[in-house]
């Protein structure tokens, strides 16, 4: 497949569900962190356990090359270091990156507000990076980059482990939508 | 289609559906490509190109966006398309589902009158992380957690756990 139609096509599928599911909505996205709609990791622990699953099956069927994936390098201090910028930014901004672009073609301008701050940051980024340039490879875990190297075990039992962590948000999320407001519906302005 | 569904939005999707269709098309782009779904390694490459436009001595000697601008198409790349898709993806979805409406949203809970603030901030905050861990919640959280990679596992915890923490700061109005 070349790669402009994939990009497409694969892009547009996840632009697609994730409208679907309600992430161009910054009001239920942001519900996740006051507990009240459980969405955001309901959706996000089933996919990655599917991938995940499904990437075994497929290694383990000679139809994907494990050796050929990409996985992101451990440097852990600016992954963590990262995800709390991008963790806030999601509290106080109402989006993460990719949900701003799906909230922007549903007609929302704070979404395009956020587009253009992420923009900003970038520019912010790279105006001192010489200076910050040691955090994007802080806390480099030198021998493992993946759980079950880390470890020493097999991916099947960390795979098993996340469908039970799956099934624990589910049932967790699920109670504690109840005893709240629970989720926003695609009704409420 | 009814004149229910013209009228008010559809509902969205269950999650459990959702989640294991967002599954498919996560699992469909390793299988293809190698690699995961992204966001910010495209709007990186859009403040390359914008810069190249509009201050190209200042972007050309730039450590981080100038190796983007060497050969004069930051733009040329599988995340660009792929970042297009969403947006075609989402506006198709939005429009058959009665979605569209052109407003601003989150001023209930994200800082009332000064909801242009707050998103302009989120966005600030989100696009610096994005390139300190080379990463958002798309690339580095859901495509590197299915890889059981320990970055994207880094990222999600302590992105869930400020979110969690930062929440508690916005305001909401009743």
């Amino acid at each position: 497949m070349g790669a402009i139609l994939s990009g497409l096509l694969l892009g547009g599928a996840f632009g697609f569900v994730l409208e679907r599911a309600g992430f161009g909505n910054p009001n239920k996205l942001t519900g996740q962190f006051r507990l009240t709609d459980w969405s955001v990791f309901k959706v996000m622990f089933t996919a990655i356990v599917f991938a995940a699953v499904g990437l075994l099956i497929l290694e383990q069927l000679g139809i994907v090359d494990s050796g050929s994936l990409f996985i992101p390098p451990s440097f852990l201090g600016a992954a963590a270091l990262g995800g709390a910028l991008v963790g806030a930014g999601f509290a106080i901004g109402g989006y993460c990156p990719g949900t701003s672009v799906v909230g922007l073609m549903s007609g929302r301008m704070d979404a395009g507000i956020f587009l253009i701050g992420l923009l900003i940051g970038t520019i912010m980024f790279a105006g001192i990076y010489p200076s910050i340039e040691s955090l994007t490879t802080l806390g480099e875990i030198a021998n493992a980059d993946s759980l079950p190297e880390l470890l020493s075990v097999s991916s099947l039992s960390i795979d098993v482990a996340m469908v039970i962590a799956a099934v624990g948000v589910f049932a967790l999320g699920s109670w504690m939508e109840k005893k709240s407001r629970g989720p926003v519906s695609s009704q409420e302005i | 289609m009814n004149k229910q569904t013209q009228d008010k939005p559809a509902p969205y999707w269950n999650p459990l559906i959702a989640g294991i269709l967002l599954g498919i098309v996560l699992l469909s782009t390793f299988v293809v490509t190698g690699h995961g779904l992204g966001a910010t390694g495209f709007t990186t490459r859009l403040t390359a190109w914008f810069g190249m436009h509009l201050l190209p001595v200042a972007t050309n000697a730039n450590e981080y966006l100038g190796g983007m601008v060497e050969e004069g198409k930051p733009l040329d790349a599988w995340i660009t398309w792929q970042v297009v898709g969403v947006a075609f993806g989402a506006l198709v979805s939005a429009f058959l589902a009665g979605r569209i409406a052109i407003k601003l949203d989150g001023k209930k809970f994200l800082g009332g009158s000064k909801r242009p603030v707050t998103a302009l901030f989120g966005g600030i905050l989100a696009g610096f992380g994005a390139r300190i861990a080379a990463g958002c919640t798309s690339g580095l959280g859901l495509s590197g957690a299915a890889v059981l990679s320990l970055a994207g596992f880094t990222f999600l915890g302590t992105f869930f756990a400020v979110g969690l923490v930062a929440s508690r700061f916005m305001k909401e109005e009743k």
